[in-house]
């Protein structure tokens, strides 16, 4: 079969498990980066303002995540911690449930992702002018009022060039659930070229479709950086 | 009192019926994610297709389970059935006595013999002394690994995850032999690439305590109810022909073995 | 009173002994003697890949950077090309690549057995590190590029008053400058290489992770080779960042 047939969208071509690995990729990435923004705002804040204990604890988290390997993370988070979870259900009684691929890889992703976010949305708060907050405390805004007006927008050009980069990880992590055995889009890469024996056309083109999305979100962030950074002077991108 | 009754009786029904409904929520059925043609191998359009995949079904059919198919990484499958993200494992997997240490198997479903397969340009055969100084490629955790490292010790043994991965070196040269099941590489040998590359070389020496009796359904250990309707499915389809009405589908001969 | 203070760290130190003391005692770890062996032999290799691609793929970065700045347009046009290619897609994607795209081509091209260089396109360490060094050299390419371009123009101008020939000023001033500035990014990409590493586990190649899932499989533990491994990697990244603090102590901070 020539390439341009192996590549068809319909059966016998294999470009339509390629998109719908794609569409799964992009899924996890998408549901890993903002659970890892959840986590990174609740641990930004609690490194700044917690009390010891947290503070502590987050520090642990953030370092004991940012020095192993991705790939050590994501089988130990995929294999134990569905492991832990219907432990802890038999433990109160409750019968198994089998944890959805997908959202056992959403998970894995936003846990990893939480870590690095907490330190990059930490140090954009730490960059606020101080005098800001203060103003507002002044004002006799509440915590969550301050959050919302002052403390978020603020901090959003400082964040902004760590969280787009955490974003091109988070898409080219979901490559390595294809390790455990998720059919993402490098797995079904792989499927297609060991079936098929294509294994170079299958590869360049998956690479292909991850630059596409790089690309694609490359022009984003940097429309996103403009509307930001509006009246702040030029940082100076590297 | 007619009430109390019918309440009993509704109460009684649903026991039954639940007792009968033990697997209600369909039971998972683990294999390698990865192609191992002709047992099982993903086509364009994502279904799995294959002997093993049409044997699933009829056991389940026999055995009245729900039953959906969830392909798992093979370094994994073990500890995913330990831990209940599968049920079953039914891809291609030997009973060994290093295996029933952690799991149960029902019993065997087919027996085929190893062969050993390699490069067209070199003479060799399957023995100690034929593969010495050759690069011959296993898959991790399987009776082929434990066969190699065992019998064949002064051969390099190069160790992958998959059959597939190692069909793949055969043909690009970067190994010289591997040793497998003697349909999954068959498959192999009749692909254009296989045939360019490879020929048969010989069918090992019988090792029962390495090898095992052949291929069963891994189950967890305890798990009694669910082997003994697995065992009595299996014996179902034997006899009443489903096995051999598959089994003709893709081979010309008997794979039961012995 | 100190104490009360630094009471809660004390708590937590004292938490993390029991955990630690807990599962050393409880949990399996006769699998240990066995794999020993094979376990040292997989750190090495390890470090062995981490260190051989970090310096060839410097090498190659030190160009990449260099040309995007000064360069003739097509050849900067290139190496731009070549870092966006490698930053865009996985390391993953780009290692089976190499060893199964490149690896399927080869059967195509019979002269490739008979060349001398086959016995090492037959192993799989060779992509390994052509793979690793490829990604190290796409990624620190940008940094360079950032660090050539940043180094002040004045310094630049005043070598070229003083007569120096372009590659003097290359070799004296603006390289050991650059240098300089990217030297607190680099060693965090260094660590971040180390991370990269376990990736070869997936084509064959034996580093600690590939050690790990074989004592997995054979042994069927679930459990206490991967917090080995978690603990390995988190003592590696360790050692690294304070190798790299005590050589940034002994160098002067760069004025930004």
């Amino acid at each position: 079969m020539t390439s341009l047939e192996l590549l068809a969208l319909s059966p016998p071509g294999w470009g339509g498990l390629l998109l719908r690995g794609l569409v799964t990729s992009m899924t996890i990435a998408f549901g890993g980066y903002i659970l890892g923004l959840a986590i990174g705002i609740c641990g930004a804040f609690g490194k700044l303002y917690g009390g010891p204990v947290t503070r502590d604890l987050l520090a642990c988290y953030t370092t004991i995540v940012r020095a192993i390997p991705e790939l050590v993370l994501i089988v130990l988070l995929f294999y134990a911690g569905s492991d832990i979870v219907n432990h802890l259900l038999m433990f109160f009684g409750s019968p198994p449930i089998d944890i959805n691929g997908l959202a056992a890889g959403i998970v894995v992703i936003g846990v990893v992702q939480g870590a690095y976010s907490t330190e990059v949305i930490r140090g954009a708060i730490k960059a606020v002018n101080p005098g800001q907050i203060e103003a507002g405390r002044a004002y006799g805004m509440g915590a969550l009022l301050l959050l919302r007006r002052i403390t978020l927008p603020a901090m959003l050009p400082f964040a902004i060039p760590g969280l787009s980069n955490l974003w091109l990880i988070a898409t080219k992590d979901t490559a390595l659930l294809a390790v455990v055995g998720f059919t993402e889009l490098t797995m079904a890469t792989r499927q297609a070229g060991g079936a098929t024996k294509a294994y170079f056309l299958f590869f360049c083109t998956a690479g292909g479709l991850y630059l596409v999305v790089t690309l694609l979100s490359n022009a984003v962030i940097r429309v996103i950086e403009r509307r930001a950074c509006l009246g702040m002077p030029d940082v100076g991108h590297a | 009192m007619v009430d109390c009754l019918k309440k009993l009786f509704l109460v009684i029904l649903m026991l039954t019926v639940s007792a009968g409904m033990v697997y209600a929520k369909p039971v998972r059925i683990g294999f390698s994610a990865e192609p191992y043609p002709p047992f099982y191998a993903p086509d364009a359009s994502g279904n799995w297709t294959g002997w093993e995949i049409d044997i699933i079904k009829a056991v389940c059919e026999a055995a009245n389970l729900d039953y959906v198919l969830a392909p798992t990484a093979w370094d994994g499958i073990i500890p995913a059935l330990i831990s209940r993200k599968i049920d079953m494992i039914m891809g291609s997997m030997s009973i060994t006595e290093a295996r029933l240490k952690s799991i149960d198997f029902s019993d065997k479903y087919y027996n085929t013999p190893t062969v050993v397969v390699g490069a067209k340009g070199l003479e060799f055969d399957a023995t100690s002394e034929g593969l010495k100084g050759k690069i011959i490629g296993v898959q991790t955790a399987t009776v082929h690994q434990a066969y190699a490292s065992k019998h064949f010790p002064g051969a390099q043994i190069k160790e992958y995850q998959t059959q597939d991965e190692i069909n793949q070196d055969l043909i690009s040269g970067r190994i010289d032999a591997t040793q497998a099941d003697s349909l999954a590489i068959e498959a192999f040998l009749l692909s254009d690439e296989g045939k360019a590359c490879c020929e048969f070389k010989g069918t090992v020496a019988e090792d029962l305590s390495i090898l095992g009796p052949g291929v069963g359904v891994g189950l967890r250990k305890g798990d009694d109810e669910l082997k003994a309707r697995i065992n009595a499915a299996i014996a179902a389809i034997r006899a009443n022909g489903t096995y051999d009405r598959i089994t003709k589908k893709y081979f010309s001969f008997n794979i039961y073995g012995k | 009173m100190i104490a009360g203070r630094k009471l809660h760290r004390i708590v937590l130190v004292a938490i993390a002994a029991g955990v630690v003391a807990i599962v050393a005692t409880r949990m399996r770890w006769d699998w240990l003697p066995d794999y020993y062996g094979i376990l040292v032999a997989g750190i090495w290799k390890t470090l062995l890949i981490l260190f051989s691609t970090v310096v060839l793929g410097f090498l190659c970065a030190v160009p990449l950077g260099l040309i995007q700045v000064t360069g003739p347009k097509p050849l900067a046009l290139l190496c731009k090309g070549f870092c966006t290619v490698i930053r865009g897609t996985p390391l993953l994607l780009q290692l089976w690549l190499l060893y199964y795209g490149l690896g399927s081509l080869f059967p195509q091209i019979p002269e490739i057995r008979d060349s001398f260089l086959w016995p090492y396109l037959r192993q799989a360490w060779p992509y390994a590190v052509v793979a690793l060094s490829m990604s190290f050299a796409g990624y620190e390419g940008e940094v360079m590029r950032g660090a050539f371009a940043g180094v002040p123009r004045g310094e630049l101008e005043a070598a070229r008053a003083y007569g120096m020939k372009p590659f003097t000023v290359l070799r004296r001033i603006w390289l050991p400058r650059a240098l300089h500035r990217a030297l607190p990014t680099l060693n965090g990409e260094i660590v971040l290489q180390l991370k990269s590493t376990p990736l070869v586990a997936t084509i064959t190649v034996i580093d600690v992770y590939a050690v790990i899932s074989k004592v997995r499989q054979e042994t069927y533990i679930v459990y206490e080779p991967m917090l080995l491994l978690a603990l390995i990697y988190l003592c590696l990244t360790g050692i690294l960042v304070l190798i790299f603090r005590y050589f940034e102590n002994k160098i002067p901070a760069p004025e930004v």
